[in-house]
């Protein structure tokens, strides 16, 4: 019943209103999320198409940008490296920063511009056409169908992208350390093992899932409640994004502070 | 007509968006079997009347009361349960544009019927596209349908329910005459075939003295006349309703 809020008066100025409504709105989708993902019945065989399309289908993308994310961070490095007669830190050096910042800060933007903006243009197109209603008058659970299913599929995909995103920019930064410096394969891995700790991988994964969950949430909630016809549907991809990474930037920032403090204990 | 059995009951509703009054105290009751076209200008709140009975908009005021059951005042379950035996046909058909023809059919009926087997589910779903005469469209998807077949599964999708009410949406909007007449010969042998009562939102005339048993013309938030075709148009005295007629019959 989303007309309803269509009715109600402005307490304060409409911008403070809107801003206080918008943000009880957003944490009633969250709630309910949270209320329908444990209850049945469960649509698997959509979880599982979404898996699909989220995950197999960004690979390719993700593939090129952890490579070259790699390669050019490796080769940015090296010069300051060297300058210090460090190079041969470079595999430690690059490890810490895929592992713990860059694979899951460049998976999740990427995936916050194909998946989020997929996924808010999708439920917005359904919104506006009235798919969504059609599913709701014929007793079925719209909400369980499209937003469950996508958030589930964002929180399960993205962490596992990301560590395929940590292999790929290791191969790349691999690739330029053999043919600069002539280290072997498993010289470079032994180095990028030994420097990379426990918590680091914890943290990794801790914050993919948080990213993959925003992603999914954000891309849904911007989607179901678009309105205004074919503008509406190009404005809740365009907010999904833009909210998407707002949102990756603040969790980062927030995991590395609970990170650091874990660290320092 | 007054002895036949009541399946919806509307009074004093209202409802507004805003500022803007749509429904301003509606009158209507809707009789078993029967064809109750609603008529009216574009924003009259027509569609909205139709949603408020599936419960997808909520009154502000007054009653509507479904099967006897008062819509505002049903719990999830129940509500759900109520809109099993409602078959809701939206104005731009609102095919799942995702999913072929088949998987549109099955969505609703998986869903609500679990012990189906999948020769159930084939034969059902066959039957009714047979029953709208697309069954070579079960492998095709919503984008590949002209405007007259998406309405015609749009129509089939909402049936597999089995529903005892059929709210229609515009049901001929966008179509040329002759897709119009095929609708709303479709529409009457639903009607037939499947006992149902309708409700059927239009500012088409011919479509509605074609199919409608009553009209009902809702104008400035409020049902002006309600009758038959010939007890509500010819002769009519309202100004606006004269002016509608004029428009579609004569005009056109």
């Amino acid at each position: 019943m989303a007309e309803e809020s269509e009715d109600r008066k402005p307490l304060l100025s409409k911008k403070i209103d809107k801003f206080f409504t918008g943000l009880a709105d957003a944490w009633n989708f969250v709630r309910r999320f949270f209320q329908e993902v444990f209850m049945p019945p469960y649509e698997f065989k959509e979880i599982i198409q979404q898996c699909y399309r989220i995950g197999v289908e960004s690979l390719p993308l993700i593939s090129l940008t952890g490579f070259i994310v790699g390669i050019v961070f490796t080769n940015q490095s090296r010069p300051s490296l060297s300058e210090f007669g460090a190079a041969s830190w470079l595999p430690s050096l690059i490890s810490i920063a895929v592992v713990r910042a860059m694979g899951p800060l460049v998976t999740a933007l990427i995936a916050a511009g194909k998946v989020g903006s997929s996924i808010g243009a999708e439920i917005g197109s359904m919104k506006v056409t009235e798919q969504i209603d059609a599913m709701e008058v014929s007793a079925t659970n719209p909400f369980k169908f499209l937003v469950v299913s996508r958030v589930l599929a964002t929180t399960l995909m993205i962490p596992l992208l990301v560590m395929y995103t940590d292999f790929v920019a290791l191969m790349g930064s691999f690739l330029s350390v053999n043919a600069n410096e002539m280290v072997s394969m498993t010289t470079f891995f032994v180095q990028v093992f030994e420097a990379i700790t426990f918590l680091d991988i914890i943290s990794s994964v801790f914050k993919s899932v948080l990213f993959g969950f925003t992603i999914g949430i954000v891309g849904c909630y911007k989607g179901y409640n678009s309105s205004k016809g074919t503008e509406g549907v190009g404005r809740a991809a365009n907010a999904a994004v833009v909210m998407a990474m707002f949102l990756i930037f603040i969790e980062e920032l927030l995991v590395l502070q609970l990170v650091n403090a874990i660290r320092g204990m | 007509m007054e002895e036949r059995e009541k399946v919806v009951e509307i009074k004093n509703l209202k409802k507004s968006f805003g500022d803007l009054h749509v429904l301003k105290g509606v009158d209507l009751d809707l009789f078993r079997q029967e064809n109750l076209v609603v008529l009216g200008k574009s924003g009259s709140g027509k569609s909205v009347l139709i949603k408020i009975m599936v419960g997808l908009l909520r009154q502000d005021s007054g009653s509507l009361k479904v099967f006897g059951k008062e819509v505002a005042s049903l719990k999830k379950k129940e509500l759900n349960e109520l809109r099993l035996k409602i078959g809701f046909s939206f104005q731009n058909s609102a095919l799942y544009d995702s999913m072929t023809v088949r998987e549109n059919m099955e969505f609703p009926l998986v869903r609500n019927e679990k012990n189906l087997t999948r020769k159930d589910i084939n034969t059902r779903i066959e039957e009714l596209l047979d029953s709208v005469g697309l069954p070579q469209t079960i492998n095709q998807m919503p984008s590949e349908l002209s405007g007259g077949q998406k309405k015609r599964i749009g129509i089939a999708r909402t049936l597999i329910l089995n529903p005892e009410i059929m709210l229609y949406d515009e049901p001929t909007a966008g179509l040329d005459p002759i897709t119009c007449g095929e609708i709303n010969n479709l529409i009457l042998e639903v009607r037939e075939r499947y006992k149902t009562s309708s409700i059927v939102i239009t500012h088409d005339l011919a479509c509605a003295k074609q199919i409608g048993d009553r009209m009902a013309v809702l104008l400035d938030g409020q049902f002006d006349a309600v009758g038959t075709f010939e007890e509500v148009f010819p002769n009519a005295e309202d100004e606006r309703i004269k002016s509608f007629y004029d428009y579609n019959f004569i005009n056109s």
